[in-house]
């Protein structure tokens, strides 16, 4: 199975990847494929976008339509094509500091225009490939290169700040509940709009080292052992869900989407005519 | 659909017709004066002709979305002035390294930072050249009246599809909101070149090989038949990142090589009673048009004075201002700024001629006396 989407996804010529051993960047990358093959679309007509990071280099490995660009401007990069190409379905790969630091102003005025942009981010809660400074996700108190002391900056709830902002779908998982990345995806992509998803995602090499969270299997059972289902958090107070993750299906709606509002004005044109 | 009509127009609204008569079908932009008037009339016009407006959040999203427009097979365009032309910087980069066409308007303000919003100024050419990081190409022309601009706007899409760079309009704040009537080609007249595409098998594609004898590798489309990797990383012609010398060194030296060897084609200017001239006034853009002026009350007074009108700013006219400087025995160079154009010129012009400046920077257009005043001073 699971040589037959490295066959037909990956761009084996490129393998090895570059991520350190325990990262869990590829598992994140192969759920993304699954939830493509699940939806049998056709190759060419899916673009892939990224900015810098490690998560970043996820696209290169992947056998679509790849655009790898600067540093927080994917969603940027990924709104043109999808205005100039609405066939296109448009992927955005990214990381915590690439969309919600430097690219926090794309990201919200994606979500805003809804625009059918399906967006994963690996949220390893660090700047991974500049070494482990600290990220808009970075918890309170948890510690990074550039926050030695504990890192004193509030962290982004991010599945809260895009549907604010007005994305249409939203839903969390984590690097252990795979099967549940790609569900998530899939979901994501088949909605018309944008979509966020946030993937909780392990960097051993940084953020655990510094944080001395043991090793990989325990970062793991970390994300195993605190999550829980959003529907099972419904029951719960604010009280005991204090340091859960929650994940599953978290929002979703529908509203007009960007380039199909867009598409009517150039109708309304052509009718004139 | 464009018949053969006199207007009377804004160079920010030929700017616009130019851009849509050479095949424009993406803009992506943000309001900044001087040069906003080039989105309000692309949001206009663009869906009448079946393409497409967008507002960005910031100026680094608009370079951003027109690079990835023009991925798709669009032609795209921006516009915006002095501290949106800062933002664009980095994506400029990304355009040039990753060999995306795309056209960036500068109606150039004064600066630095905020400056003078509503004043004109010629204060960014060297960073039109130098603005990104790194060495790369770029091809950067400069408009003197309304019709050129309409003229000149078609020329950048031509240059930025035929050898895959950004090309960059350094207006100013005059030539941009100046009226003049433009007398507007029929469209088959208008010359209009669109990017090769790539013809070899879809087995083997290779989206950054350059056919024999060529520099500039031909340019698929996403959704196309081809699929490929796009990357601001250097890269190979596999379009993969390398971090191999010899392949970093052979891609920046290309994509310099492939504007240096073609000089001949991209060199634009305009030469005015310089057959017998003692002097040389060399000036472009708005200022020009003192500079033209001027040229004629010297003549007036008997004085052997020419003007030397740079169209193309980058690259630089090297072997042009040679050939100039060895035949006169003065040059003054006149432009709103401290002399950022009279540096280039120096270098090359110092050997054969003297060289001298006059600049101005405080929001007001150079007259023609001041320029007269200047030329019976050297
Ligand atoms: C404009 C700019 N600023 C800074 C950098 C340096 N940089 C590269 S990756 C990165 C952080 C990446 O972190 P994240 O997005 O969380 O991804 P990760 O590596 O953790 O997967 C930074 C700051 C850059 N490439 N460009
Ligand atoms: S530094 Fe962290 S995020 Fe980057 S590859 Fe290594 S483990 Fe993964």
């Amino acid at each position: 199975m699971s040589s037959r989407l490295i066959n037909e996804y990956l761009r084996e010529d490129k393998l090895p990847h570059i991520w350190c051993p325990g990262c869990s960047h590829g598992i994140t990358m192969r759920a993304i494929v699954k939830a493509i093959d699940n939806l049998n679309i056709e190759k060419n007509n899916i673009c892939i976008v990224s900015g810098i990071g490690c998560s970043s280099r996820a696209p290169g490995y992947m056998d679509f339509n790849t655009l790898h660009t600067t540093h927080g401007r994917a969603l940027a990069f990924a709104t043109g094509i999808k205005m100039a190409n609405p066939k296109l379905k448009v992927i955005v790969i990214t990381g915590d500091g690439d969309c919600a630091a430097i690219g926090g102003n794309h990201l919200i005025h994606a979500a805003r225009r809804n625009i059918d942009i399906t967006t994963i981010v690996f949220n390893n809660n660090i700047y991974g490939m500049t070494g482990g400074q600290y990220s808009p996700t970075t918890p309170q108190g948890e510690r990074g290169t550039t926050a030695p002391f504990g890192n004193i900056d509030k962290n982004f709830n991010l599945c809260n700040l895009v549907k604010a902002a007005g994305a249409t779908y939203t839903g969390r998982s984590t690097a252990y509940h795979v099967n549940m990345i790609t569900k998530l995806v899939e979901e994501g992509i088949k909605n018309k709009g944008f979509s966020f998803i946030e993937t909780l995602s392990i960097c051993p090499t940084y953020y655990g080292r510094k944080n001395k969270k043991g090793n990989v299997v325990d970062m793991m059972n970390y994300l195993k052992n605190n999550s829980i289902n959003v529907k099972a958090a419904e029951k719960l107070s604010d009280e005991q869900l204090k340091d859960k993750i929650i994940v599953g299906e978290l929002y979703k709606t529908q509203e007009p989407e960007y380039t199909e509002e867009y598409k009517k004005i150039i109708e309304s044109f052509q009718k004139e005519r | 659909m464009m018949s053969n009509h006199i207007k009377l127009m804004q160079g920010n609204e030929a700017c616009v017709e130019g851009a849509i008569a050479a095949g424009m079908r993406f803009f992506a932009g943000y309001p900044i004066t001087p040069s906003t008037e080039i989105a309000e009339i692309s949001a206009q016009r663009l869906p009448r002709v079946g393409g497409k407006f967008i507002q960005m959040e910031d100026e680094i999203g608009s370079m951003a979305a027109v690079i990835g427009a023009s991925l798709t097979g669009l032609k795209a365009m921006t516009a915006t002035s002095g501290p949106g032309f800062s933002l664009k910087q980095e994506n400029i980069g990304y355009a040039a390294i990753a060999e995306v066409p795309c056209v960036i308007i500068n109606v150039q303000r004064g600066g630095p930072s905020t400056g003078l919003p509503t004043s004109p100024a010629q204060g960014d050419i060297m960073q039109a050249k130098w603005g990104t990081h790194g060495d790369h190409p770029v091809i950067a022309l400069s408009p003197s009246s309304v019709r050129e601009t309409f003229d000149l706007t078609i020329k950048a899409f031509n240059y930025a599809e035929k050898y895959r760079v950004p090309v960059i309009m350094l207006m100013d704040e005059v030539i941009g909101h100046m009226r003049e009537k433009v007398e507007i080609p029929n469209r088959e007249d208008l010359e209009v070149i669109d990017r090769k595409k790539p013809t070899s098998g879809l087995v083997d594609y290779k989206p950054y090989r350059i056919e024999d004898g060529e520099l500039v590798p031909p340019m698929a489309e996403y959704g196309g038949e081809y699929r490929f990797h796009v990357t601001g990383l250097v890269h190979d012609e596999t379009g993969f990142p390398s971090n191999t010398p010899k392949v970093a060194e052979s891609l920046i030296k290309r994509l310099i090589k492939k504007i240096d060897d073609n000089k001949k084609d991209i060199f634009l200017y305009e030469e005015y009673k310089l057959e017998d001239a003692e002097i040389a006034l060399i000036s472009f853009g708005s200022t020009a048009r003192s500079a033209k002026s001027a040229v004629d009350m010297a003549r007036a007074e008997g004085i052997k004075v020419g003007l030397f009108r740079p169209i193309t700013i980058w690259p630089f006219l090297d072997t042009e201002i040679e050939q100039l400087a060895k035949k006169v025995n003065k040059i003054i160079t006149v432009e709103m700024n401290l002399g950022q154009y009279a540096i280039e010129v120096e270098r090359k012009a110092c050997k054969y001629a003297h060289v001298d400046k006059y600049g101005k920077l405080n929001g007001e257009l150079i007259t023609p006396d001041e320029i007269l005043k200047k030329i019976k001073e050297v």
